[in-house]
């Protein structure tokens, strides 16, 4: 357990210390936010109505296009092997660079989307929505992701091959959450439902993101 | 220190992909026995200290790693240390916050992070970032993680490859005091490791296709090529 | 003295540590004076009422974002024109207080948005202008940090700081016509057709008093950046340092 917990300690501490990817992934984030309304117009009532749409959208590409380097990095110095050799399945440490990577990328836009939420001329009730919805989905994305991951270090192919395979299977995860959102901000539809079936999508997704990486990291070494 | 170390290879066949690299490659190692592994480069060395940690399977043969007092079902990748070519060091971390890392990972009870990296002449960078360090200050530090965490089996790949001729000597002096700790030394290597009593395992003797032309191990290339309709 | 004379860092460490108190001494000063007359002299606005008080922070801090941009632009040239060693140590400690005095522009806008407009952010063109230029302050802040070796990141950060010096006019344009494609400028105008001398001085005066704490910040970040340099230098030096070398054979790991 202990070697749990300093893999994800050493991990959020790459994150986030000076030229890691925690500022680069909110940074991502940001752009997508800043850039949509220029393509739909600064009608405040409409970015309002698609705002939560346009968060999910770039926290989903962000937490993606941050993910591609996942297993990467230990990959390159060779870490990746050492951290192999232990008693523990190679599961264990899977769960922990996804939860490390959550802590250090997808948290930080967690707590910036009360912010961004303005932009989009978003309510209190959304906003309040919108931070929980991406809280609960985003480790999905994030477990998701890591099955892509395992597959761009095992295949030597970008992130591009990673994004198609990956993208529509993070479409319940889509569906999901923008839905909740939007029953927090249209009165009658109910939140709970698509909210109880984000929560799930989650916790699956952590099942089977972490049985795939695993699978398909053991497989580069055939 | 390591009692009763034992490594037995029977029968072993490797293969890389769809290539055939090894085959019937049998030997059995103690504590305290040290093996120069040579061959032609992709005569399957690499494949082969792979297999030895854990990190792949064998297509045929067994492989039996053991020490007495550790969990009988401890499997190899926990006995095992690898001092790859390459370094795993992060660095954005300082030398001690990596060896540190390791330590909190792999559990270590071996030498302090001072002491390691003093045996190995590096003493004097334990505070800076790996990053700004030369490729023989890299190779030291990383191979400061074999005394820091001990394990009973060190499986070596080119290990003395960037160090110099000073080093060298430092690195072969800490190989054999594993050995008379009871430790088992397998390295992978070009060069000859003035190291006593040492075995030569040369993986050209035990080629997947047989030596009268007999195919031993059929790789999936020969299998697709026989299969081909006539 | 010429300005190459300034590529000795000693000197410049010198030269900074000098003049530096001054900047912050008469630009506090100055500061006292003008936020003194932004919140008691000046009077309320007839429209906007005391919210008009926040345009003395916030006028002065775009201001000074876009002067941040130009020296850093300036300082570009001096790393890719002349190689001077200085510029790309100006131009590294210029990109966080540029972002942090186009933050608090946007902040201040926001706040005073707020109550004529009833919501915390309106896509008006002026102040979409200053977003973008926020994120491009990021995105160098962030490109600084990706590179390791500073006379690589200094000549790469040079380069994209001067697309983004180009570029910034061509946003500010393509931004005016997207907003006025959209719906016609009417919200919100920060100048008025006229301003008032007893709303006019304190904003000078305020203006002046925060180039003078820029400057100061300025400096302070470069003798950072200098020091950081130095001990980056040390770091190097100190790994190549030859260990003394042992007499005693090491011992292995049954120690």
């Amino acid at each position: 357990m202990s070697a749990f917990r300093a893999l994800i300690a050493r991990d959020v501490r790459l994150a986030t210390r000076v030229g890691g990817g925690a500022l680069t992934g909110t940074l991502f984030f940001l752009a997508v936010i800043v850039t949509i309304p220029f393509g739909v117009g600064p009608d405040l009532n409409l970015l309002s109505r698609i705002g939560p749409a346009i968060m999910w959208i770039g926290a989903l590409l962000a937490t993606l296009i941050g993910l591609e380097r996942l297993f990467q990095s230990d990959k390159d110095d060779g870490a990746l092997d050492l951290l192999r050799l232990t008693d523990s399945p190679v599961s264990s440490f899977v769960i922990a660079k996804v939860i490390a990577h959550w802590l250090g990328s997808s948290l930080p836009l967690v707590l910036v989307t009360p912010l961004l939420s303005l932009l989009l001329a978003l309510e209190p009730r959304a906003i309040l929505a919108l931070t929980a919805t991406l809280a609960v989905g985003t480790p999905a994305l994030s477990f998701l992701g890591a099955v892509g991951a395992a597959l761009a270090v095992t295949l030597r192919r970008g992130a591009l091959l990673m994004a198609v395979i990956i993208l529509p299977f993070s479409i319940p995860v889509l569906i999901f959450g923008v839905a909740a959102t939007r029953a927090a901000i249209v009165e009658p539809d109910p939140f709970w439902p698509p909210f109880a079936l984000l929560t799930a999508t989650s916790l699956i997704y952590a099942v089977i993101g972490t049985l795939g990486a695993a699978a398909t990291l053991k497989i580069g070494d055939g | 220190m390591w009692a009763e170390a034992r490594l037995k290879m029977d029968g072993l066949a490797l293969s890389r992909g769809e290539r055939a690299l090894v085959a019937e490659l049998s030997i059995e190692l103690v504590g305290g026995d040290a093996v120069a592994l040579v061959g032609t480069n992709g005569s399957g060395k690499t494949s082969l200290l792979r297999v030895l940690a854990g990190l792949a399977e064998p297509t045929a043969g067994d492989l039996i790693m053991s020490v007495q007092g550790a969990d009988a079902d401890l499997p190899r990748n926990a006995l095992v240390h690898l001092g790859g070519h390459q370094d795993g060091l992060k660095g954005a971390l300082t030398v001690r916050q990596n060896l540190e890392f390791w330590i909190a990972y792999f559990g270590g009870s071996g030498l302090s992070i001072a002491e390691a990296l003093d045996q190995l002449g590096v003493g004097h960078v334990v505070d800076l970032p790996a990053a700004i360090l030369s490729q023989g200050q890299k190779r030291r530090v990383a191979l400061a993680r074999l005394l820091v965490a001990p394990r009973p089996v060190w499986l070596l790949d080119e290990p003395t490859a960037a160090l110099d001729v000073a080093s060298t000597a430092r690195f072969l002096a800490l190989v054999e005091a594993h050995r008379q700790a009871g430790g088992i030394v397998i390295a992978a290597t070009h060069t000859s490791l003035d190291l006593s009593n040492l075995k030569t395992l040369d993986l050209g003797d035990y080629p997947a296709h047989g030596q009268d032309g007999e195919h031993t191990v059929k790789d999936a290339e020969s299998y697709w090529l026989e299969s081909e309709p006539v | 003295m010429g300005i190459l004379d300034y590529a000795n860092p000693t000197r410049v460490m010198r030269f900074s540590r000098a003049v530096k108190p001054w900047f912050l001494g008469l630009g506090l000063i100055t500061l006292a004076v003008g936020l003194y007359g932004a919140f008691v002299t000046a009077p309320a606005d007839y429209q906007q009422g005391e919210t008009i008080r926040i345009m003395y922070l916030h006028v002065p801090m775009a201001w000074l974002a876009m002067m941040a941009y130009s020296m850093m632009a300036l300082s570009a040239i001096g790393t890719l024109g002349f190689k001077h060693p200085m510029a790309d140590v100006s131009a590294k400690a210029l990109a966080p207080i540029g972002a942090t005095f186009t933050a608090i522009c946007l902040i201040t806008g926001s706040l005073w948005g707020k109550p004529m407009w009833n919501t915390w952010w309106v896509w008006d063109a002026r102040l979409t202008s200053v977003l973008i230029l926020f994120l491009v302050y990021l995105g160098i802040i962030a490109l600084w940090q990706a590179i390791e070796e500073p006379i690589k990141a200094g000549k790469v950060t040079a380069i994209i700081t001067l697309v983004g010096a180009i570029n910034l006019p061509i946003i500010k344009f393509s931004v005016d016509w997207w907003y006025t494609l959209h719906q016609p400028a009417s919200v919100f105008r920060v100048d008025g057709p006229t301003i008032y001398p007893a709303m006019l001085y304190p904003l000078l005066i305020c203006a002046a008093g925060f180039t003078l704490v820029f400057f100061y910040l300025h400096f302070a970040a470069m003798e950072n950046e200098l020091k950081r340099r130095r001990i980056r230098a040390m770091q190097m030096r100190a790994a190549r340092r030859v260990a003394p070398e042992q007499p005693t054979l090491p011992q292995g790991s049954t120690a």
